[in-house]
């Protein structure tokens, strides 16, 4: 397993009291794996993500563990965290279309941001220089400022940054949101490749897109107010979903080809729960259109029903009919 | 007859105000809104889709051409007349968030539309209207009146927003990306809520980037590249029968749940267990990134000013000449 997360909790200090958009959690994601982490916002998939790779001053760890490789990642350390960063884990930060510094040449940006992990060997900007090539990119990127780049551009070289040296595991937090559908497309399929070229091991791509993500994950984790809700590999989550979340998610989704005079999709009524005060059971189960008595008063375990296929839903647990 | 004509609309950005590069934002943009239709008004970012919406709401100015309503320019309206145009004429923009002031409730957004076209209508006649225009966008007023907007949902912000437009008398609503930022789950209400203001009449010009939103909810479909029309038409055949090759190139890069992309574009590749792999063929990514590159920013040649022709493909269909 590239990476094991068990029963890790994130939380935030606010006036209401504490949040937690991460509650117990737990979820591997093997080698090679591009797993995609869906939900909505506010579910806590940014919270989740960026935790693993670097916890903000505002994020306090409450409780359990990650393991990458086998060996434990000191996520609540932010020091000892350093030396894992971008050689084994790395992140590719929401809108990382304005995290490139804008005072600095592309190519002086690596050299600066390699230094600082303490790698002087040339010949990694000599591999910059190859990835580049292979997405499409000349070497005159290294010699332009990062507001000189489109969007894709841009994406596409942080993307690169943050895999240089080959780390096991890439965050990548949003990375398609704000592009237009054929450089999204690009920005996928340049993930894909990554991963098939050993770049990076494996991926936690997190969006709130789940199109992208049947185009590009190989598996997908959804999330629903700080708690796990489903994950299955990408075929069986979008063809046969067992929680009832995904499946209204799923049915709320118009494809092309679909006009309202033919078929009327529908929402899903209602709000997420305040994560200030969670309910005790299903966090879902105010919307649920199935929950029973049980629902709101008992938290469903998230666990495998299938091979490969976890579900934390009392329904197909106990199979009442729908 | 057309609500809202837009008739060879152009417009030019120039670089600096003391000259230097003109980049033409659009190039002689011809369409027309009637009663009751939606037209959905598709482009990727530096398309111009947001600057004709603009012009419509004249928020910005034509370099030329011209914006009928109802037959007049909208160009030398000034004074009552324009306020007169605001009446039937209203925008909905992307974000939600900062179209509120957030140290006002949220109903102000309402209160201020009273202070300028209601000012002699009686307080219990204005909470009928109120409660109308509420009803008509599916919200429930005790859950918004009286909140703040960070209390209110994104969904129930735009909704408010349109109820606002629905107060006064329009006849056609200007919906730029108004559910981009919204949640899936959100999203399909808003676009149903919009069918529903369609069939009681109203004219909607509803702009975006997502081509399966804009397929599910238009009749008309105008699809812009560079400042100009590609490809327009019935949104049945425009999507179905695409011409350009340009609206084919969106097409398939549409991510579908059901369709893996290279699949879409005819490169199917399967392995041993029978299910399809996402490998791409060696070289397809850097080929599609190469083109990306030389195509995707919105650097424009000299010359580019005159737009492709459009010819007629089919009843209802026009498709522009291929651009390099």
């Amino acid at each position: 397993m590239s990476v094991k997360v068990e029963n890790l909790s994130i939380a935030y200090p606010t006036r209401a009291g504490q949040v937690r958009p991460v509650d117990d959690v737990s979820f591997s994601v093997a080698d090679g794996e591009i797993m995609g982490l869906a939900g909505e916002s506010g579910c806590g998939k940014s919270t989740l993500g960026n935790s693993l790779v670097y916890l903000e001053g505002r994020m306090r760890h409450l409780g359990g563990r990650v393991e990458l490789d086998g060996a434990d990642l000191p996520i609540a350390d932010v020091r000892a965290m350093r030396p894992h960063r971008m050689t084994k884990i790395s992140l590719v930060p929401q809108y990382a279309m304005s995290a490139l510094n804008p005072t600095r040449r592309i190519g002086r940006l690596a050299t600066d941001l390699l230094r600082s992990h303490g790698v002087r060997d040339p010949g990694v900007i000599t591999e910059m220089r190859r990835r580049l090539a292979l997405v499409g990119l000349g070497d005159e990127v290294l010699s332009r400022y990062s507001f000189e780049l489109s969007g894709g551009m841009r994406q596409r070289v942080t993307i690169i940054l943050s895999t240089l040296l080959n780390p096991s595991l890439l965050v990548a937090d949003e990375v398609t949101s704000a592009l237009d559908v054929s450089t999204q497309r690009a920005v996928g399929e340049m993930l894909i490749e990554f991963r098939d070229r050993g770049f990076v091991k494996s991926v936690i791509a997190i969006t709130h897109d789940l199109s992208i993500l049947a185009q590009v994950a190989d598996s997908i984790l959804v999330m629903y107010a700080g708690r796990l809700a489903e994950k299955a590999s990408t075929g069986t989550l979008v063809k046969a979903p067992l929680h009832p979340y995904t499946q209204l998610l799923l049915a709320s989704l118009p494809e092309v080809g679909v006009r309202h005079d033919q078929v009327t999709l529908t929402g899903i009524p209602g709000r997420p729960p305040s994560l200030a005060s969670p309910p005790p059971g299903c966090r879902f189960a105010a919307r649920c259109p199935f929950a029973r008595d049980k629902c709101a008063g008992q938290r469903p375990p998230f666990e495998e029903v299938l091979p490969g296929h976890h579900v934390a839903c009392w329904k197909v647990r106990e199979g009442w009919p729908t | 007859m057309s609500v809202l004509q837009v008739d060879q609309v152009s417009k030019l950005y120039r670089a600096s105000s003391f000259g230097g590069d003109v980049t033409p934002a659009l190039r002689q943009v011809s369409f027309g809104i009637g009663a009751g239709e939606v037209v959905t008004l598709i482009g990727e970012s530096g398309s111009g889709k947001t600057t004709l919406g603009k012009i419509i709401l004249r928020l910005a100015p034509a370099t030329s051409g011209r914006v009928l309503f109802e037959g007049s320019d909208i160009a030398a309206l000034r004074r009552s007349r324009l306020r007169d145009y605001y009446r039937h004429v209203q925008g909905v923009f992307q974000d939600p968030f900062s179209s509120y002031n957030p140290i006002y409730k949220a109903d102000r957004v309402l209160e201020l539309v009273r202070g300028v076209y209601f000012r002699h209508v009686g307080e219990r006649e204005w909470q009928g209207k109120v409660e109308s225009a509420l009803h008509a966008v599916a919200l429930n007023p005790g859950d918004v009146l009286g909140r703040y907007p960070h209390q209110l949902s994104g969904g129930q912000q735009q909704r408010l927003l349109i109820a606002r437009a629905l107060l006064l008398d329009v006849k056609l609503l200007v919906a730029d990306e108004i559910i981009s930022m919204l949640d899936a789950s959100t999203r399909v209400d808003i676009l149903n809520l919009l069918v529903s203001l369609k069939r009681s009449g109203l004219a909607i010009l509803f702009i975006t980037h997502d081509l399966s939103l804009g397929h599910y909810v238009s009749d008309r479909t105008v699809i812009l590249r560079r400042g100009a029309i590609a490809e327009m038409g019935d949104t049945g055949r425009v999507f179905g029968n695409a011409q350009h090759p340009y609206t084919q190139d969106l097409l398939a890069a549409v991510p579908e749940l059901h369709k893996k992309w290279h699949v879409a574009a005819g490169r199917t590749q399967a392995n041993g267990t029978g299910d399809v792999r996402t490998a791409t063929p060696d070289g397809a990514v850097r080929d599609r990134a190469r083109s990306l590159t030389r195509t995707g920013r919105p650097h424009r040649p000299a010359g580019t000013f005159e737009p492709p022709l459009l010819t007629q493909f089919e009843e209802d269909h026009f498709v522009a000449a291929a651009e390099p």
